[in-house]
């Protein structure tokens, strides 16, 4: 299928047949967040659970758990699914890092106008991200990198990242 | 009565002569918008190489032969649907500002708050958002028709709803199940409830011979670009006294016989109703849709959709068998040719995307109709929709491709 391997790489499809971190947490103490995609329908319902006080040296916040749920496409469900495994057990601040990178494989380069749309992590984690996050290791999330080159699928891919973006805006303010 | 000829009709439409990612393409959008055969195309491009001027306004020759084929076209449309006057024929911008031209106009001058409108529940956006934005300006009330699990309206509450009913609002062809309801049926039942009827079009006219005094409707709206027509341009048929008894649209050059700094006066019928320089080029268009169409014969179409529904019908079925959910009506004659199917437990995207890859071109999302698929219970669906141009061949190519979906993801 000329072109289509590119975009249904095996570990994908590997991922939208066995979700990883499927399911819910009591929330509260987990933040529920809903994502949307008007376009087809996608839903993704995210659980975080952030342990604010952390047990990082610096008391850094930590992504303690998170769940996954709703519907939608190969590359919605498996973006969710890897998404979740990469992020568990990790910091905010590491979350965030993601988060940014993974973005930018997906070409998209969040600026701000000046003094508006505060959106996104160059509003608050600027300052010890990496400026660049092509440089952060993707680990299998690279398979993805192949839906750039299907720009419909993008906002697919990109869904539950955008999900979990606001999961931990709400779960740990200004970290 | 006239056969239509597919082979014949294809080489009428330049665009599905090319290869897509290396295999014919196989285009099965049309409820999307459909193709132009090259007749329109040239009468465009005639029209811009050589008369194009601004209409109403010049007393060049130029601007008068532009005029009298803007004006040309709308008698064209009008005969196609069976008007009694021109003066009934508004062109606008597509079956959206058609029905919001309604909305506005006729409702905001004739609806009072606590006042019903009766839409259905299988309604395009383009039929739920203009009312719903009514809804909270004026605080109307809302009722529905509700699909019954034949794929039909169920029209059993009819009357009922219909009690204290000022509008009532139906296609009379669903995008997403290919569903006809009963338009005159509702339409009579309507009238005698005292409402008056907007009926959709849009998916009805470019398929099915059309003649607004049998539909029985007060208002017809539907859109060029899906009858093989341009887009930017769409047609609003309302009856005379009605239009005549309707505060304007929008505002601007053409629609006023007088203006003075403390007031205006309203033109005639149909320009009342269109604010500033109008697709003139796309009318041109229009009219010559309109041409091809009834050089084929509307009846002819509409046989060999209903055969071709058959043959898709029977082909999915006999290939894919329970793997392939076909939403909507199940006899090809009592339906349109859209097909909106689940298969397996393959997302439409993934679906569309696979289909893609082999040339063949199927809507997947909510087709517009999101408390419609709320109601089927899916998120969204798969929708291969069929027109003149398009044959068996093009159904085997969607079952051969949905087998390597299937393969893909199975
Ligand atoms: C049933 C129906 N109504 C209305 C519309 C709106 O047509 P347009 O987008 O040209 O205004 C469509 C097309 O998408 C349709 O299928």
């Amino acid at each position: 299928m000329p072109g289509l391997e590119d975009l249904y790489r095996e570990i994908i499809l590997d991922h939208y047949r066995s979700p990883r971190n499927r399911g819910e947490l009591p929330a509260p103490p987990a933040r529920r967040v809903e994502g949307y995609n008007p376009l087809c329908g996608d839903e993704i319902v995210l659980y975080v659970d952030v342990d604010v006080e952390g047990e990082g040296e610096a008391g850094e916040a930590r992504v303690a758990d998170i769940k996954i749920g709703g519907q939608g496409c190969s590359i919605s469900q498996s973006s969710a699914s890897m998404m979740s495994a990469a992020v568990k057990g990790k910091t905010v601040e590491e979350a965030r890092t993601l988060i940014r990178a993974f973005k930018a494989m997906m070409s998209i380069h969040e600026h701000r106008l000046d003094g508006e749309d505060g959106d996104g992590p160059d509003a608050d984690g600027g300052a010890t991200a990496p400026a660049n996050g092509a440089k952060v290791p993707l680990g299998d999330l690279e398979a993805l990198q192949g839906v750039v080159r299907f720009p419909v699928r993008i906002k697919c891919a990109t869904l539950s990242w955008n999900t979990l973006q606001q999961g931990l805006d709400e779960a740990a303010p200004g970290s | 009565m006239a056969v239509l000829d597919v082979a014949v009709v294809k080489k009428d439409f330049p665009i599905l002569d090319q290869q897509v990612h290396g295999r014919r393409l196989v285009f099965l959008d049309s409820a999307a918008s459909a193709q132009k055969p090259q007749v329109v195309l040239d009468a465009m491009r005639h029209y811009y190489e050589t008369t194009h001027a601004n209409v109403h306004r010049g007393v060049y020759g130029l601007a008068e032969e532009a005029t009298a084929l803007y004006e040309g076209a709308r008698e064209k449309v009008g005969r196609f649907i069976g008007a009694r006057s021109s003066r009934e024929v508004l062109f606008s911008k597509n079956a959206t500002e058609s029905i919001n031209l309604v909305a506005h106009a006729w409702g905001r001058a004739n609806l009072r708050a606590g006042d019903a409108v009766l839409l259905s529940e299988i309604e395009h956006h383009a039929n739920l958002v203009p009312w719903l934005i009514l809804k909270d300006a004026l605080g109307l009330e809302l009722r529905y028709l509700p699909l019954g699990d034949d794929g039909q309206l169920d029209l059993t509450h009819l009357d009922e709803l219909l009690a204290g009913v000022k509008l009532v609002g139906v296609t009379a062809l669903s995008n997403v199940l290919g569903t006809i309801p009963p338009v005159r049926r509702i339409a009579d039942a309507a009238h005698a409830a005292g409402a008056v009827v907007v009926v959709d079009g849009s998916q009805y006219v470019p398929h099915v011979a059309t003649d607004v005094e049998a539909l029985g409707a007060d208002f017809l709206a539907f859109t060029g670009h899906k009858m093989v027509g341009p887009t930017g341009i769409g047609v609003l048929w309302g009856r005379e006294e009605l239009l005549d008894a309707m505060p304007p649209f929008l505002g601007g050059g053409d629609m006023i016989r007088d203006v003075r700094l403390d007031g205006f006066v309203v033109n005639d019928l149909p320009w009342k109703f269109e604010a500033g320089t109008p697709p003139i080029a796309e009318a041109v268009g229009l009219g010559a849709a309109v041409d091809y169409l009834e050089g084929l014969g509307l009846e002819a179409v509409r046989e060999h959709e209903i055969a071709l529904t058959g043959y898709a019908l029977r082909t999915l079925d006999a290939r894919l068998g329970d793997d392939i959910t076909i939403y909507g009506p199940s006899d090809p004659a009592s339906r349109g040719g859209v097909l909106s199917f689940s298969y397996k437990d393959i997302h439409p995207h993934d679906i569309s995307q696979v289909l893609d890859s082999q040339g063949v071109c199927v809507r997947a999302g909510h087709h517009c109709a999101k408390p419609l698929m709320r109601r089927l219970g899916v998120g969204a669906t798969a929708r291969a929709s069929f027109y003149l141009y398009n044959d068996e061949t093009d159904v085997d190519a969607l079952a051969d491709a949905l087998s390597a979906a299937s393969d893909l993801f199975g």
